[in-house]
């Protein structure tokens, strides 16, 4: 896409193009990276915490305790996005918040205290799925397309 | 009177004869503090939604205006006014409680200088004696609509800018007192540039050639060269666009010098701040402008700047469909 954006530019715009990225301040992409790396490490760390806790004192299975995990670790950036704390993770942290399941839930609810004033119909329902809308739909149909490939391997090679 | 292309010249020095300025929180811990009529320490001003606390910056700041100026409402012929949010609603929404009659203006972040340009055209021809005119913006009110929710954990990227919250009204009358009150002198509207920059987050360096087109049209009109000016502050241009637009106007053969050309949104807050490459926003050039600028030029501090409000002509869904981003500045120059 970026090439056929480029088409369409006249020459004059491509040159200021070139011209104007002298002066941008570009995004510190690896110190972006190591933070990312330890603030999700850090968010991953305490979500295996609660899970051992959900193990060791309610006789969850490793398997099981994931439910109890996620819905924890959503529940806990909630409350940080309603305390406003969350938004300043992210400038900080940028992927390292928002990929972890917690970056799921704070794009629910910051999206649900936005639309607040338009009612709980129109403003909370209709847009609480809003940025997270996109994640479901595609994490839905990848999950979908793996599972097909995973029968279709299973059933040619016998389950070998 | 029009001069050159497309600059209006004020023979008969509409005078600012009082004006208004109100803030939010983040605005009160920003350079210019001391500059703000009214600051509020809750972004919420008492009311249930972002969109009514803007338009209550808007009325204070009207308000306080023509409580300076020891003017009447009813006394005051127009109110030209805009904002960024759909439909300009808190700029109307204003109006109908001032009950004077308004011209909604929308040019983006430019409005401020749309609106002087225009207040000052009106008045030097005696098309009004009062014109009250001002424009406003929401950080929490604006971000909902152009960006992503308030509390999203995003992350901005270097080259973003913050949205000031604040409103800047300032009363244009007749020059009839004997008093020293800062003037306008003439004025210069930009046609829209759009260099195909598409980055809502970089809006510093696609509003950057409609403001450098703008000043060498404005020299060009008026014959002038930048010495006439003791200071030539941009709208809210940021770190990037300015130093990008000081870089355009030195290719085109137009020498500034760099502590000469200051910009609004990097002189609103202070460097601790976590604004990326400066404030942005309707009410940035206006909250600089009728506060803390003019407050120099009374002070002694400068006698003749050009104010070159820029303004980015997008929407939200025009980002969504890839479009680029057409920009706009306008220019009015105020003497003393």
């Amino acid at each position: 896409m970026a090439d056929s954006k480029k088409k369409n530019k006249t020459p004059e715009q491509q040159q200021y193009e070139k011209f104007e990225q002298k002066y941008e301040t570009k995004r510190p992409v690896l110190k972006n990276c190591i933070k990312a790396f330890f603030v999700g490490g850090f968010i991953c760390m305490i979500g295996q915490l609660i899970s051992y806790f959900y193990i060791y004192f309610f006789h969850f299975t490793e398997q099981t305790s994931s439910n109890p995990t996620t819905a924890t670790v959503i529940f806990l950036s909630m409350l940080l996005t309603g305390f406003g704390i969350y938004d300043r993770l992210g400038q900080f942290a940028g992927a390292g918040s928002a990929v972890p399941v917690s970056g799921f839930g704070n794009s629910i609810i910051s999206a649900a205290i936005e639309h607040r004033t338009e009612g709980f119909v129109l403003g909370v329902g209709g847009n609480i799925f809003k940025l997270a809308g996109s994640v479901i739909l595609f994490g839905v149909f990848s999950a979908f397309v793996v599972a097909l490939i995973k029968t279709i391997f299973i059933m040619m090679t016998g389950g070998f | 009177m029009l001069q050159g292309k497309q600059s209006w010249v004020f023979q008969n020095h509409p005078v600012i004869k009082a004006t208004g300025v109100s803030g939010g929180p983040f605005e009160a811990n920003g350079m210019l503090a001391d500059d703000f009529d009214i600051l509020h320490d809750d972004l919420w001003m008492g009311k249930t939604s972002y969109e009514q606390a803007h338009r209550i910056l808007l009325e204070e700041a009207a308000q306080t205006a023509l409580k300076k100026a020891e003017t009447k409402p009813e006394d005051t012929q127009f109110f030209l006014a805009g904002d960024l949010i759909n439909q300009i609603t808190p700029s109307s929404f204003a109006a109908r409680d001032l009950k004077i009659p308004y011209f909604g203006l929308f040019g983006a972040c430019s409005t401020s200088m749309e609106g002087l340009a225009l207040a000052s055209f009106m008045v030097n021809y005696q098309g009004a004696n009062n014109v009250l005119t001002g424009a406003s913006s929401h950080n929490a009110a604006v971000e909902k609509q152009f960006r992503y929710p308030t509390e999203y954990g995003g992350q901005k990227p270097p080259t973003a800018q913050w949205t000031v919250t604040g409103a800047g009204v300032a009363l244009i009358t007749k020059n009839q007192s004997n008093e020293q009150l800062p003037y306008t002198t003439s004025a210069t509207i930009g046609k829209v540039v759009d260099m195909g920059l598409a980055d809502p987050f970089n809006m510093g360096g696609a509003m950057a050639p409609a403001a450098a087109d703008t000043i060498l049209t404005h020299f060009q009109d008026l014959n002038l060269d930048p010495s006439h000016y003791d200071l030539i502050v941009t709208g809210d241009l940021g770190k990037i666009g300015r130093e990008t637009a000081i870089g355009l106007l030195k290719e085109k053969g137009l020498a500034i010098d760099e502590n000469k050309m200051k910009d609004c949104g990097l002189l609103i807050y202070t460097n601790e701040q976590p604004v990326q490459s400066g404030g942005s926003g309707a009410g940035c050039s206006a909250t600089v402008l009728y506060g803390h600028l003019l407050n120099e030029m009374k002070k002694g501090m400068y006698k003749r700047i050009l104010l070159v409000a820029t303004g980015a002509l997008l929407s939200p869904l025009t980002v969504q469909q890839n479009e680029s981003i057409p920009c706009i500045a306008h220019a009015v120059s105020i003497e003393i």
